[in-house]
């Protein structure tokens, strides 16, 4: 019961927080709604027993790449933008598109909802991890060590390339 | 009320990722559509969380690990494009960018 309560106030957040995150027409009003929507993901992880990457997603995602956003809305002029129409030629195109797409989506969902072995509530389900952050940390460091290191080093190449892409020209030479 | 299933989640997965196209394709400011791109991997992280929970076992949660590593990447190196290319070109529209185009 409770938990149906917060599943539907976490996926309106998330959802009009997105919704707004695309509508809305100043950058910085948009990446306020989308730190909302983030809160709701956030939230909804909550609920599906991910304790650690709730943590990372408030930190991570609200904490460092919205503040990244943010510093860049600042950054780039955006007064003129503004003024202008927020919607490129073929913005209709595109919601026909997604809107075949989302019929297509719900066509295959609702066709397959008696069929699907995961449409049983999940408060059902035994053997569900306890302690999130020790199995994670097991998971990652044991079976997934090569995909980590990578992910290191895919890190690194990004903070070398934004450096040196942000640089001025005149400092390069 | 019925009960909150899996795909209670993978149709709200569903929903956000619709929301999130539409911002990549309709929109002109690129800060826009990067924040857009955020939308859609968040979107999969829900549907990969949902499954991991229903399998009862965390391979789900530390692939949305590794992608949250590289949405952090691509919003780096994204913004870092946006810098350079207001720089050069004063424009942080995506059809004003048509330097290939004929």
């Amino acid at each position: 019961m409770l938990d149906t309560f917060f599943f539907y106030m976490f996926a309106a957040l998330t959802l009009l927080g997105g919704l707004f995150t695309v509508t809305l027409r100043n950058a910085v009003h948009s990446a306020i709604a989308l730190i909302v929507s983030l809160l709701g993901v956030a939230g909804l992880y909550l609920m599906q027993k991910a304790e650690f990457l709730f943590a990372v997603q408030i930190i991570l995602y609200i904490g460092g790449i919205m503040l990244l956003f943010l510093f860049v809305i600042m950054l780039v002029n955006l007064d003129e933008a503004l003024k202008q129409k927020q919607f490129n030629s073929q913005w209709a195109l595109a919601l026909v598109c997604l809107g075949g797409v989302g019929a297509l989506v719900a066509y295959f969902l609702a066709k397959g909802q008696g069929a699907f072995p995961w449409g049983k509530p999940i408060a059902a389900i035994a053997g569900a991890p306890t302690g999130n952050t020790q199995i994670l940390a097991d998971v990652l460091f044991r079976d997934y060590l090569l995909p980590f290191e990578v992910a290191s080093i895919l890190l690194l190449v990004a903070v070398v390339g934004c450096v040196f892409m942000a640089k001025k020209e005149s400092a390069a030479k | 009320m019925t009960p909150i299933t899996t795909s209670h989640y993978v149709v709200l997965s569903a929903a956000l990722f619709l929301i999130g196209s539409m911002g990549i394709l309709g929109r002109r400011n690129i800060v826009i559509i990067l924040m857009s791109i955020e939308l859609l991997l968040n979107a999969v992280n829900i549907n990969l969380i949902a499954f991991s929970n229903y399998f009862g076992n965390v391979q789900g949660q530390v692939f949305a690990m590794f992608v949250i590593c590289i949405a952090v990447a691509e919003a780096a190196v994204g913004l870092g494009i946006l810098i350079a290319m207001f720089r050069n070109k004063g424009a942080v529209l995506a059809d004003e960018v048509d330097l290939l185009k004929w």
